[in-house]
């Protein structure tokens, strides 16, 4: 059964720094495949290039070499390293999310129209979006003193879960998570495992970046380990 | 896939006489948009791009990288030396330079929007606010004096300048309800397309982002297409999309707004990254 | 009759109209020109006349090129034959124009000269109506600019003249203008149609006889052609409103002279035989005044002169 949704061959990535004219290298030489309804975690030590991966395939990042196959819901397959813009944007609105350790969002809005937002952008009703954003973050223990007031002021395990309720609202076919309990307490950092392996469930593909190795073991399907990149212009630097 | 609303192709514009020199002898390389030779000014030189239904351009760059020299050509403005642009509308599409005055005069006032970073240039002084975005729906024929009202009314509200002040001059706002006004007004025939011009240069931080909620909520709720010009890398990244980066008349980088601000390409781009984070 | 000055008859006088023949001829083509363009403001070049200018310098240019010996000719000034502009512009008519018929009848006019008043008694298609024009564009008092101006007319882009409207009816309730009324004409150009009341404005609608305007220090001639429509500019749902001339308990006034209702109506001071605020109301047009004066008198004559016969 051909479930793949994302395969990624030789993704590498590095930046050149026009002042001080040197290739930095970021990632190199990664190969991953992530399936409907599984989740494929990114291990290393840091600098190996985990954040690289995720923020390439959201194209973030220019990636410097390699393939990243995405297979959309229509089962049209695409380059995501060579998509057009436009393309990228509205994948980015309909079929892959991703939740990263920092909100963005609008300064003077609540935080349940922030979570709903990416539902309304779907075209969703504001009361049917509203409502889900409330369920979600009922389960994720936001409380609903809360639900009224512009995250801004919030704390960094509200924050982060607010991040999280408004990556997951959407039910993105490709989910792309980068620490996503980071900074949780243990009661909800269960609640955040039992969303995933509902995800999990209902077909959604997941790469993920976890700080603790206990939740690897948990959730992954699959585990890729990275490991830091050297290129040619740093290795010739170190070896002279 | 939403559809194309804004196509424009090489788009020039020379201020001066111009000679056969001024585009190699000017540009980031040249370090200059003033022609050695001739003393003519590139003010833009071979600006493309499209621009999608319900999305936000940002342009950014510093002044006279040709930002908002962009945008005055595409509200007519200014008249560009060469290139091309073309509108599609919801039934029709418009080569922009190929119509008469009169033609161009009519999608400026009912299909296009422009909020001006100088409220000056957007807002008549020697009228009410309710009188500003008035004249707006009189050029787009909108002939009962109910209606209007009601309209400019809405308009305001939704741009949250009190009703009460309805019937004031602006000239006695502050400079961010001036904004405000400017945006209803532009908002007033329910364009398509709208050009925001450094709408919040000049502005206090919380009124910048007060206005910045607002464009956003706009979008979000009529689905307007928007070009944001802006030397503020903040503003792209709250508003944008997509973000082209100009220099001395020149595109020198184009992308997504994320990936300009974090993988920035070029030199100059990455200068200005590192610089303003 | 002037019978105090004699033209020089030797070399050195004036042609008939004192224009010279090309003058009038270019004046002529003008008024084609602006007949053809109804509302159009058509330049051409205003002459030197023998009195200042902002005197009915650009209404006596068109009489004087329109003007043949068989005309009868009538000049009026706010209403009145026998006011000073109109008295010394009708002299200088006579004085140039020898064998012309002046009247201050309204009927009798082949050709009437007017400031700021159009007859109450209505026009003919025999006839020709010249307005004397201070300011000849409507957009003057939104745009500076005569070039902008010119495309906005190209344009009809008259909607800050709208917006002018608008904030009117935002500080007073109703629209103030009292005169020199914006008037659309054949559903393009926006006129200024001279400072006439607003009472006179619809006049101008389908109008049998053909109405010239002249500005002769702005050097423009425009026209509404007989059977032209001509609209005050207004809003859907507040519509133009001529003057209603109602006292303080609603009753419409009445001229204190012939005891007109209906016609537009000059307010004095007259301490004396005024209401209690010391007003006097008239006719402004003094010979529709004086024919319903002799109306009544006839009225009143008649039966005696039955009875003698």
């Amino acid at each position: 059964m051909d479930d793949i949704i994302l395969c990624v061959e030789g993704y590498a990535k590095q930046f050149y720094l026009h002042s001080r004219q040197r290739l930095i290298p970021s990632a190199a030489q990664v190969d991953l495949t992530v399936r409907a309804g599984q989740l494929t975690a990114l291990i290393g030590p840091t600098g190996a290039g985990k954040s690289s991966v995720l923020k390439g395939i959201y194209r973030t990042y220019l990636p410097s070499a390699g393939r990243l196959i995405y297979t959309d819901a229509h089962g049209h397959k695409l380059d995501l390293a060579l998509a057009g813009e436009h393309r990228i944007l509205e994948l980015r609105q309909r079929e892959i999310g991703f939740v990263t350790q920092f909100l963005h969002c609008l300064p003077r809005q609540p935080a349940l129209d922030v979570v709903a937002e990416p539902l309304v952008i779907r075209g969703a009703t504001r009361e049917a979006a509203r409502k889900q954003a409330a369920d979600l973050l009922e389960r994720l223990a936001v409380p609903q003193r809360l639900w009224g007031v512009p995250p801004a002021t919030f704390s960094g395990g509200e924050k982060q879960r607010i991040n999280l309720a408004r990556g997951l609202i959407a039910r993105p076919r490709l989910l792309l998570l980068d620490e996503p309990t980071a900074s949780l307490d243990s009661a909800t950092t269960e609640h955040v495992i039992t969303l995933i392996e509902e995800m999990k469930q209902d077909g959604i593909g997941m790469i993920a970046i976890f700080h603790h190795p206990a939740l690897v073991e948990r959730l992954a399907d699959a585990v890729v380990a990275l490991s830091p990149p050297v290129i040619a212009g740093a290795l010739i630097e170190t070896i002279a | 896939m939403s559809r194309k609303i804004l196509e424009v192709n090489s788009l020039t514009k020379i201020h001066g006489t111009g000679c056969p020199l001024c585009l190699a002898s000017t540009g980031p390389e040249a370090d200059t948009n003033i022609c050695p030779y001739c003393g003519s000014v590139v003010a833009a030189h071979g600006v493309s791009f499209d621009l999608y239904q319900g999305e936000i351009l940002g342009i950014i760059g510093e002044s006279g990288s040709g930002k908002s020299t962009v945008v005055k050509t595409l509200y007519f403005d200014d008249a560009p030396s060469a290139g091309e642009a073309v509108f599609f509308d919801e039934d029709a599409q418009y080569d922009l330079y190929s119509l008469n005055a009169a033609q161009q005069r009519s999608l400026r006032n009912k299909r296009f929007g422009m909020v001006y970073q100088n409220p000056h240039l957007g807002l008549n002084f020697n009228v009410s606010a309710g009188g500003n975005i008035a004249e707006r729906l009189l050029m787009s024929d909108v002939a009962n004096y109910g209606a209007i009202r009601e309209r400019a009314r809405n308009l305001l509200v939704r741009t949250e300048v009190l009703e009460n002040r309805m019937d004031e001059n602006p000239k006695k706002f502050s400079g961010g309800m001036q904004q405000r006004v400017q945006i209803a007004k532009a908002l007033a025939t329910r364009p398509p397309l709208l050009y925001l011009d450094e709408v919040t240069t000049g502005l206090d931080l919380s009124v910048q982002a007060a206005i910045l909620d607002l464009i956003l909520e706009i979008q979000h709720e009529l689905g307007t297409a928007m070009i944001v010009v802006t030397h503020d890398l903040g503003v792209v990244r709250l508003l944008a999309g997509r973000t082209l980066v100009m220099k001395y008349g020149r595109v020198i980088e184009t992308g997504l707004t994320d990936q300009i601000l974090e993988d920035p390409q070029h030199a100059y781009t990455q200068r200005l990254v590192a610089s303003a984070l | 009759m002037n019978t105090t000055y004699e033209l020089p008859l030797d070399e050195a006088g004036y042609a008939f109209g004192f224009m010279d023949e090309y003058a009038k001829k270019e004046v002529r083509r003008t008024i084609l020109k602006a007949i053809c363009i109804p509302g159009y403001q058509t330049p051409y070049a205003s002459r030197e006349m023998p009195m200042g200018r902002g005197f009915g310098t650009g209404g006596l240019q068109l009489t004087l090129s329109l003007i043949g010996s068989d005309d009868t000719l009538k000049v009026i000034d706010q209403g009145a034959d026998d006011s000073v502009n109109a008295v010394n512009l009708r002299q200088f008519v006579q004085m140039t124009c020898p064998g012309v018929d002046v009247t201050e009848k309204t009927e009798e006019a082949t050709l009437i000269q007017s400031r700021h008043r159009i007859p109450e008694k209505p026009l003919t298609e025999a006839q020709i109506l010249v307005l004397q024009v201070p300011y000849p564009d409507a957009l003057v008092v939104v745009e500076a600019s005569e070039a902008r101006r010119k495309t906005m007319h190209g344009e009809a882009d008259y909607s800050r003249l709208l917006v002018k409207l608008y904030e009117d009816l935002v500080k007073f309730d109703e629209i103030t203008i009292s005169h020199r009324y914006p008037t659309r004409v054949h559903g393009h150009y926006i006129i200024d149609p001279s400072p006439i009341p607003r009472w006179d404005v619809p006049k101008l609608h389908q109008s049998k006889a053909l109405i010239l305007l002249g500005a002769g220090r702005e050097k423009k001639i425009y026209a509404v052609p007989p059977y032209t429509i001509a609209e005050p500019l207004a809003f859907e749902d507040v519509v133009f409103r001529v003057e209603d001339f109602r006292d303080a308990s609603g009753n419409r006034r009445t001229c204190s002279r012939c005891g007109a209702s209906n016609s537009f109506l000059d307010e004095f001071s007259d301490e004396a035989d005024g209401e209690a605020d010391g007003k006097i109301y008239q006719c402004s047009d003094s010979a529709y005044c004086d024919e319903q004066l002799a109306r009544q008198a006839s009225a009143y004559q008649k039966p005696k002169t039955e009875e003698a016969a």
